[in-house]
């Protein structure tokens, strides 16, 4: 199958490695991964803050470069959401996005990738793969199926952490406010790792959990899929 | 709509400050979470819960869409069962023709059901600058009224409020508290009743506001729990009621579906103790309805934003809405707080002053509000919608528009990049500016020596 | 212009070319249910209201019996009696009321009043600190729409689930605020 991948602008300046992990564990299953290199952003970002005309401009220019292909998969149920909720909103025709574990539970029929990785590990499902994307348990039924990973629920794990694009910026005390709790969450479960299918969420979280010197990691789930 | 005084910042502000209450945040939390997990076992035991919200949303828009034909099929119903119609271009207009109601029994008292409209208009302090007194009855909006605060939640307007809080508040503004009242909620409670007990059964004239009207019947509808409602529907003499033109369903048969959204989303009951319908005057009580618009038909002018207009006033968006839980409901400046009252105040006001044009960016769209609506607002789609509307600040504007030039071209993106990269190093622990908020808590994620693009292009050409 | 005139012209301009809107009613009208005079009283007991179920004919002996020494008000139409008897207009004084209902509702617990003969008007069932309801089993609908279906809107409705309540402190329920602190149902079977 002919697969593009949508790394999304955040992955792709601050988040290689997920982008990294995406080809490699999609090819590992057999799939033909293009990059369209004229990809940039889904306007995700200008439009929820409120730039609908540059927003729309960049959802245009997304849905020529990703047009005619069989599928699309972006490592982050944020800008997965954009696409298939707002652009319609926006008279943008979408192309076919799935988020990763959409991707690998419903398309490709997969839940064993066959990863390693002997840690315990607790998740967060993300305001907007939950909620925008209806991703349910896919992501940790992925998960279950990795050898040698433990697995720990996450108390309130369907509240948002605080980021919300923008809005960890523009009101930065309620945003430090829910991540703390999020963090106190994250720590009782007494993970090593923290995953989520959203490097902004983790960027949020991580950055967190790394101001308070926790020790706890954070990693993309492509991340932990890909781990041998 | 009345400002709350004393909350002239806009939400970044008053939020900022109430997060740092730890009390008002343990109060809220404890709040917030009680009811909704109330609410989802009472929704969760209805298997048709998706259809009845299909239903109710449906209902709405329809009433919307023919508003005009049902205020008028309303009217004629009231008035053929011996109403009184009064319409209300907006605040000034409603508080004028309620004090002339008022005013005309000669009376100086009032009591009053808990209604947002009135809040809304800021009726009791119109009739009080008349030499009118109101007096709230509903125990929560009676604390409000006592500790000469202001209401912070749409169904428990006292949910900041803790019981030694209440306790003080009574020992202190009620004449006739016990000197030993406890601070248990039932001693409360009981005080409230004997205080109020009295003013029910002397007062000649009650305001309300109404739940839904039909407008096929003429019937009003108020839902509540404690029988103040009764109590001030049935026993004085005028009745006045005080509806939004919005609250009108067209059929009596409509009810069977909100009286079974609104209570198990509001208190997460499966019924609401008391329900009272009348239709005009009712066992020998003058009856005025007033119909109030006060910005509804501007909010009904906007395709996307109209929506809002299907609220039901039942608070499940507050109960889920992180931010609410840690905000508290006077953040919002406003007698609509949450995620309702993000969307329907700047509506409503417009969004001329900061406050206002702040509270569509007063939620990161985590979206629980549309899940637990019953009407099926979508919150976040109206937010994002007026943050379109919003006036944006200078510097903003400004980010906003490189970040678009540069995201709009790859290779411009390429470079910013590669120059990112270069200077990985210096990129400082705190950010300046803006920025800064988002280093004052959190660290910045190292800037990896390549991209994706440049790790993509290096290894395919290889 | 007048007030009504401009609201009107304003709601006409507003909705001007918005679409036409189908009301889908795939909810349940009927709730079907095996026994519904023990859910019903299932759901009544939920909201700390007294219940009883009893064949008819046990129904005046036990109407005797939790109304003694009890000052109670009988609305006209009812048929069953009670020792002490009070006029309507002691009301403020009386300790109690005696009614039936229109409808009940075995999904919610509710009882609807609609001022009829056997319950008088609605101040009676809310002034008294105490309400006994007598609802026979054949008034008993399953649920929410077929009550209202059998209702008359011209009529004063009082639904009453359970006795007056609050959350209104840390949200916890506190039952008896201003209407009856006790509730006590009567199913006549």
């Amino acid at each position: 199958m002919r697969v593009a991948l949508f790394i999304t602008c955040v992955n792709d300046t601050l988040f290689p490695d997920t982008g990294k992990a995406v080809v490699s564990l999609l090819r590992r299953l057999g799939c033909d991964v293009d990059f369209p290199q004229a990809q940039t952003c889904c306007g995700q970002m200008h439009v929820n803050t409120g730039y609908r005309a540059e927003g729309v401009r960049l959802a245009r220019h997304f849905a020529e470069v990703f047009d005619g292909y069989d599928a699309v998969v972006a490592p982050s149920g944020s800008c997965a959401a954009m696409v298939r909720e707002q652009y319609p909103r926006l008279g943008v025709q979408a192309p076919p996005v799935h988020d990763l574990s959409e991707f690998l539970v419903d398309v490709l029929e997969v839940e064993d990738v066959g990863a390693y990785f002997p840690h315990r590990v607790t998740y967060h499902p993300t305001c907007h793969s939950l909620r925008g994307l209806h991703l349910g348990d896919r992501p940790t039924r992925l998960l279950r199926h990795v050898r040698g990973l433990e697995l720990v629920p996450l108390e309130g794990a369907d509240e948002c952490c605080g980021f919300g694009g923008t809005f960890a910026i523009k009101n930065p005390a309620i945003s430090a406010a829910m991540c703390s709790d999020k963090v106190r969450n994250v720590l009782d479960t007494g993970a090593e790792v923290l995953c989520a299918a959203d490097n902004s969420c983790l960027m949020h979280i991580g950055g967190t959990l790394r101001r308070q010197k926790t020790g706890v990691r954070v990693m993309h789930l492509a991340e932990i899929l890909d781990a041998r | 709509m009345s400002v709350f005084i004393g909350m002239p910042g806009d939400f970044p502000a008053n939020s900022a400050k109430a997060v740092q209450n730890s009390q008002l945040r343990f109060n809220l939390r404890k709040a917030t979470h009680t009811i909704r997990g109330k609410r989802a076992t009472v929704v969760g035991e209805l298997p048709d819960w998706a259809e009845l919200r299909a239903a109710g949303k449906a209902i709405k828009d329809h009433t919307l869409r023919h508003l005009d034909r049902y205020l008028v099929q309303l009217e004629e119903a009231v008035q053929r069962a011996g109403g009184q119609v009064h319409w209300a271009r907006d605040a000034a207009e409603a508080n004028r023709i309620v004090t002339d109601l008022v005013r005309q029994t000669g009376e100086t008292e009032v009591v009053k059901v808990k209604s947002m409209a009135t809040q809304e208009i800021g009726l009791n302090e119109h009739l009080a600058e008349h030499g009118i007194t109101a007096y709230e009855t509903d125990l929560a909006e009676l604390i409000v009224q006592l500790g000469d605060d202001f209401p912070s939640h749409i169904l428990v307007p006292a949910i900041h409020r803790n019981r030694s809080e209440i306790r003080e508040i009574f020992l202190a503004k009620m004449g006739d508290a016990p000197a030993d009242l406890t601070d248990e909620p039932a001693a409360l409670a009981e005080a409230a009743r004997l205080h109020l007990r009295e003013r029910f059964l002397r007062s000649k004239v009650a305001i309300s506001g109404a739940n839904f009207m039909i407008a096929e019947t003429g019937t009003c509808v108020v839902l509540e729990s404690e029988g103040n409602g009764r109590m001030c529907l049935t026993l004085p003499e005028t009745l006045i009621s005080v509806v939004g033109i919005e609250k009108l369903l067209p059929t009596w048969r409509d009810l069977e579906v909100f009286l079974q959204l609104l209570p198990r989303s509001s208190t997460g009951e499966r019924m609401n103790p008391y329900t009272s319908t009348w239709t005009g005057s009712t066992e020998g009580q003058t009856f005025h309805l007033v119909l109030l618009d006060n910005g509804r038909t501007n909010v009904l002018a906007d395709e996307v934003g109209r929506q809002a207009l299907r609220c039901i006033r039942c608070s499940a968006c507050l109960n889920v809405c992180p931010v609410y839980e840690r905000a508290g409901g006077h953040a919002y400046g406003s007698v609509y707080p949450g995620p309702i009252g993000a969307i329907l105040t700047p509506q409503l006001r417009g969004l001329g002053s900061d406050l206002d044009a702040s509270l569509p960016y007063a939620s990161t769209l985590c979206g629980a509000c549309f899940e637990v609506c019953p009407v099926a607002i979508d919150i976040p789609e109206v937010l994002v919608d007026l943050r379109a509307k919003v006036a944006h600040p200078r510097a903003e504007r400004a980010g906003m528009r490189v970040a678009g030039w540069v995201l709009a071209k790859e290779v411009r993106l390429a470079k910013a990049q590669r120059l990112a990269s270069r200077f990985r190093k210096l990129v400082p622990k705190r950010l300046p500016g803006p920025l800064s908020a988002w280093t004052d808590t959190r660290d910045l994620p190292d800037i990896p020596k390549e991209s994706f693009r440049e790790w993509w292009a290096r290894n395919e050409r290889a | 212009m007048s007030a009504r005139k401009e609201i009107l012209d304003k709601v006409r301009k507003a909705v001007e070319g918005a679409p036409e809107v189908e009301i889908p009613r795939d909810y349940r009208t009927t709730i079907p249910h095996d026994d519904l005079v023990a859910h019903f009283a299932e759901r009544v007991d939920d909201y700390r209201a007294i219940v009883h179920v009893l064949p008819s004919a046990e129904v005046p002996a036990l109407v005797a019996k939790v109304t003694e020494g009890r000052r109670m008000i009988v609305p006209e139409g009812v048929t069953l009696a009670v020792a002490q008897v009070v006029p309507e207009d002691e009301l403020l004084t009386a300790d109690g009321v005696l009614t039936g209902c229109a409808v009940a509702i075995a999904e919610t617990g509710t009882i609807v009043l609609d001022a009829g003969p056997d319950q008088g008007r609605r101040a009676l069932t809310l002034v008294p600190d105490y309400h006994l309801c007598v609802v026979r089993a054949d008034q008993i609908v399953s649920g929410v729409p077929e009550a209202v279906a059998r209702l008359d809107p011209s009529r004063p409705l009082t639904w009453i689930s359970g006795p007056s309540a609050t959350s209104d402190i840390e949200l916890n329920r506190v039952e008896g605020v201003h209407g009856p602190r006790t509730l006590e149902v009567i199913v006549s079977t």
